[in-house]
């Protein structure tokens, strides 16, 4: 009885002219994501290049620039001294990530969740943070340099300078190097072990042969990463590189300390360099790594061993008490009246009313554009990511934008305030004899130009992270809903975005959390009438007040935690529903 | 779209090609369906199946070549304008809607009135059998249930052409044989042209009106069932549906005779034999079903002795391997299919003496 009515077709609306209106949206939109990174990456940095070759007057010199920098000691040293921190960083930083990796992932220690949160907790606070702390427990009035306020003998290792930045970055890059390594080591096949056991190779055998081959792009990866973590980072070198000078310090005193913009253009480009080669080399070796990890592998399900079991859960609990005891430390700083000397506890710090750097003005601030940072970065990215992953048109405006898309991996944060800074501050430019005013110059000294560096500064991971998702779903789906004359807006927002769920509020998260705890970009952007939280803690660590500098840098901290709190109330809700695949 | 038999070439296929820059995927293929018709699209992986398919859905531009749809050329028309309902291998279904929401899909863009669409949901289910299972989510749903979900989901847009692309692969065994026929049937009942791609030889012998055979992106044969069956157009088709003997050089020596060594066999004109010139080396081909043993009379002609070289189990039937000597000492193996039955009654061995008889009509011949 019911054929007859399946027979008969539902009276069709007008398919229409739609279609290809639609196919001229969905163009209009993938010109708009290359317009887009072409605006907020590819000129600004081609507007810092320019000005390298030019005086503080704006007369092309060519290279001279350059020429100064290199045959003036006092600049080009940093270069070595930079890159000595951050390969020291990058070489101990990997180490520890290695080992602590490995006990999540090839142990049976108890209490892998635990670990694992505490690990990442570097990455919900300012570097400057790990600078701050450093001070008060190495530092001149620190507790271990005067033997726990004088209870024991006490010793000083000498923090300020490279001792400083190294465990500060090491304390910094940590976290990369654990996510890295053990999604690399989650990777690995567990028959190549049973085909090793079978062979009779030993365990140093079977590590030097299976385990340590089978993570070489992780490792690879960690170490890139970590380096240029370390190499580009400022918040930490600033409070505790002493006379020690590093390459973004140097950027930092050319154009604030100095206003010499230009040198600071070319200690930007030398500081670039390094960064892209990274870059690069690690783009190269990522893809050769596509074509391994696409045949399916048996995963590795660790078996107890009594003694590796203890020694590594060893070596996590006192990783995990230093990073405890790093950040008690100045919890606790930041609530003792006077360091060292009146050590009763209270929120005196907590009231930044007579201080420099705008108090809770800049914490709302930052707290502001943190939101509006993971809103507008949000959209953009996922919507990006969707373009460039399911269209089928436009094959090379699609890869163009891909490779945009990735490229502020290799951006310093300093490097993108310094560049904003020029672009959008610019009058115009002359080209070719005409004059074009900058249609982008009210932005300069806005919330927008400050989400809008935030954006771009976190743009690459989270848009990895929406691709990655992405590329979960099938890739019929958009030609099924096509077939039914769906529009693909329609099947974007019904099927795309809610599957994706999970994904999008991680990237929403991140936006959030690094853009409260950043300071590179934002530091060259921000506006006295639009002080920032981040901003504050250097400004008033550099003033000398260090304990409310301290006690911001807190706030910074639980402000993220609790977005991390949300984060994780929100993926449960969603994670409820029925969503298979996932 | 009930009316069956008006207009004879419901979808012609003119001289389709398809390069991906230097790769030619699809050679100069030209065909035609009927309305109503059920086609299968069959060749090894790799050979193109998929690209035709697409490009009749309007999912990839022909590098030449139209695509005529009731006398209307499609060629240039997008997916969406060409009516055609597509169920992928992988379903495709969307995970965040129920099975309702699903089939609903397309209907809710078409038609405003919710009531309509509703009823029209139930009618789906009811017709794919899922009746009461429309608010599972399709991870609730077993691999044949999350199939019918796909098929209801094209159906429901009352399309011009059903366009299936291995459906059948992702499942079990006896999931599958099941559905075949449900599809089949309600393709039928519906009246909707079909076309399947498939590489299973026996999913299109069992459901297709014609077969497509595609080799290398090229259009190697296309009938019914039998016909590609019983006359294979090449030793391809020969050998990949069913299985096929060769005998290699093989001479015509005058109308109807053929030379094989010192033996000379009988093969009716018509079956490819007609095309040959006398003294022509040929190749012949003989399915083992087709292979007779003496034992069952025949008049001396086309009979060979033959030496039993192995003998394999296969349930109802045995499956010989027997040397025939040619010349000298050359000689060719032929695989002769016989019944259990029968095997057992002649007490047939290994290294036994067995003449044979090939049967003038079922004799295939090929150019060398
Ligand atoms: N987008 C493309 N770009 C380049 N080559 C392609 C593309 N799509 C298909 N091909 C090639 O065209 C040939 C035919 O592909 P097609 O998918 O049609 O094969 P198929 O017969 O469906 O195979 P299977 O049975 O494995 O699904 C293959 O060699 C394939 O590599
Ligand atoms: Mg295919």
């Amino acid at each position: 009885m019911s054929q007859l009515a399946i027979e008969a077709p539902l009276e069709r609306l007008p398919l229409s002219q739609t279609i290809d209106k639609e196919l001229w949206i969905r163009r209009l939109l993938i010109g708009l994501v290359c317009l887009w990174m072409l605006v907020v990456v590819i000129l600004p940095i081609f507007q810092l290049l320019s000005k390298s070759l030019m005086d503080n007057a704006g007369n092309f010199v060519g290279f001279a620039n350059y020429v100064h920098y290199f045959k003036t000691p006092a600049l080009s040293n940093s270069i070595g001294n930079s890159l000595f921190v951050s390969i020291l960083t990058t070489l101990i930083a990997v180490g520890l990530g290695f080992l602590y990796a490995y006990a999540l992932t090839r142990t049976t220690i108890p209490g892998k969740a635990f670990f694992k949160g505490l690990a990442m907790m570097p990455l919900f606070a300012p570097t400057l943070l790990n600078g701050i702390s450093l001070v008060y427990l190495f530092g001149r009035k620190g507790l271990f340099t005067t033997g726990f306020f004088g209870t024991i003998p006490g010793f000083d290792i000498h923090l300020y300078g490279p001792v400083g930045i190294i465990i500060s970055e090491v304390l910094f890059a940590f976290p990369q190097a654990v996510l890295i390594l053990s999604i690399a080591l989650n990777m690995t096949d567990a028959r190549l072990y049973e085909a090793s056991d079978s062979l009779g190779a030993s365990k140093i055998k079977t590590f030097f042969t299976v385990t340590i081959p089978g993570i070489k792009y992780g490792l690879i990866s960690a170490v890139f990463v970590c380096f240029i973590l370390a190499f580009t980072d400022f918040g930490a070198p600033k409070v505790v590189g002493g006379n020690f000078n590093i390459l973004s310090t140097d950027i930092y005193k050319q154009v604030i300390g100095q206003q010499n913009f230009v040198m600071g253009a070319v200690v930007s480009v030398v500081l670039l360099i390094p960064t892209v080669i990274a870059f690069i080399v690690d783009r190269i070796v990522q893809r050769k790594q596509v074509a391994i990890i696409a045949a399916k592998s048996v995963p590795l399900i660790p078996k107890p061993e009594r003694l590796k079991d203890t020694l590594f859960l060893t070596y996590c609990a006192f990783i995990a008490l230093l990073i405890v005891g790093f950040y008690s430390t100045s919890l606790f700083a930041s609530l003792v009246k006077v360091w060292p000397y009146k050590l009763n506890l209270g929120f005196w710090h907590y009231n930044f009313s007579d201080m420099g750097g705008g108090g809770y003005a800049a914490f709302f601030n930052s707290i502001r554009m943190a939101f509006y940072s993971a809103a507008f970065g949000t959209v953009i990215t996922f919507s990006a990511a969707y373009l460039i992953e399911k269209s089928r048109q436009m094959r090379v405006l699609r890869e163009i934008s891909y490779f945009l898309s990735i490229l502020p991996l290799a951006l310093p944060g300093l490097v993108i305030g310094l560049s904003y800074i020029f672009f959008f501050n610019a009058k115009g430019w002359s080209i070719a004899g005409m004059f074009i005013p900058n249609p982008l110059g009210f932005l300069y000294a806005t919330m927008g130009i400050l989400v809008m560096s935030n954006i771009v500064h976190f743009y690459s991971v989270s848009f990895l992270t929406a691709t990655t998702a992405l590329k979960q779903l099938d890739k019929e789906f958009e030609i099924v809903s096509e077939s039914m004359g769906v529009p693909f807006y329609k099947t974007f927002v019904c099927v795309t975005v809610p599957v994706c769920m999970p994904a999008i509020l991680e990237i929403a998260m991140y936006y959030f959390v690094n853009s409260m705890a950043t300071v590179s970009a934002v530091i060259f952007l921000y506006s006295a009438n639009l002080p920032l939280a981040s901003v504050a803690v250097a400004n008033m660590d550099d003033a000398g007040d260090i304990a409310p500098a301290c006690a911001m840098s807190i706030l910074i901290v639980l402000a993220n935690l609790l977005a991390r709190m949300l984060f994780g109330l929100a993926t449960k809700g969603v994670k409820n529903e029925p969503r298979p695949g996932w | 779209m009930t009316q069956h038999g008006e207009i004879s070439d419901y979808l012609s296929v003119h001289q389709l090609t398809k390069k991906f820059g230097k790769f030619t995927a699809l050679d100069d293929i030209s065909f035609s369906t009927k309305l109503g018709e059920f086609l299968c699209v069959l060749g090894p992986s790799g050979c193109g199946k998929t690209t035709v398919l697409r490009a009749i859905a309007g999912l990839e531009k022909p590098t030449s070549g139209t695509i005529v749809v009731e006398g209307r050329d499609v060629t240039q028309l997008p997916v969406s304008r060409r009516n055609v309902g597509i169920v992928f291998q992988s379903y495709a279904l969307f995970p965040n809607l129920t099975a309702e929401d699903n089939i609903a899909y397309g209907l809710k863009q078409r038609s405003k009135k919710a009531k309509g669409v509703e009823g029209r949901v139930t009618e789906l289910l009811e017709t794919v059998g899922l009746s009461g299972m429309g608010n599972k989510y399709p991870a609730q749903l077993s691999g044949g249930q999350q199939q019918r979900v796909a098929l209801a989901r094209a159906m429901a847009i009352s399309p011009h052409l059903l366009l299936l692309d291995e459906p059948l692969s992702a499942l079990d065994a006896k999931v599958r044989i099941r559905l075949r026929s449900e599809i089949r049937q309600l393709q039928k009942r519906l009246g909707v042209t079909t076309i399947m791609v498939t590489h299973d030889q026996e999913e299109a012998l069992t459901m297709a009106d014609r077969i497509l055979i595609i080799d290398r992106g090229k259009l190697v044969q296309m009938g019914t069932p039998g016909e590609v069956y019983d006359k294979p157009a090449t030793p391809f088709v020969a050998s990949f549906i069913g299985s096929m003997n060769f005998i290699t050089k093989v001479r015509k020596m005058e109308d109807g005779i053929f030379g094989v060594g010192e033996h000379r066999l009988k093969i009716s004109n018509g079956r490819g034999a007609r095309r040959v010139q006398n003294g022509e080396p040929v190749m012949i081909g003989v399915r083992p079903e087709d292979v007779m043993i003496q034992a069952d009379g025949g008049d001396g002609i086309n009979t060979l002795n033959t030496l039993v070289s192995a003998i394999e189990y296969r349930g109802s039937l045995f499956r010989l391997s027997l040397n025939l000597p040619i010349s000298g000492n050359d000689y060719t193996t032929i695989d002769a299919d016989v019944p259990s039955e029968k095997v057992r009654r002649l007490g047939l061995q290994e290294n036994m003496h067995l003449p044979i008889h090939l049967p003038v009509d079922r004799i295939r011949v090929y150019a060398a």
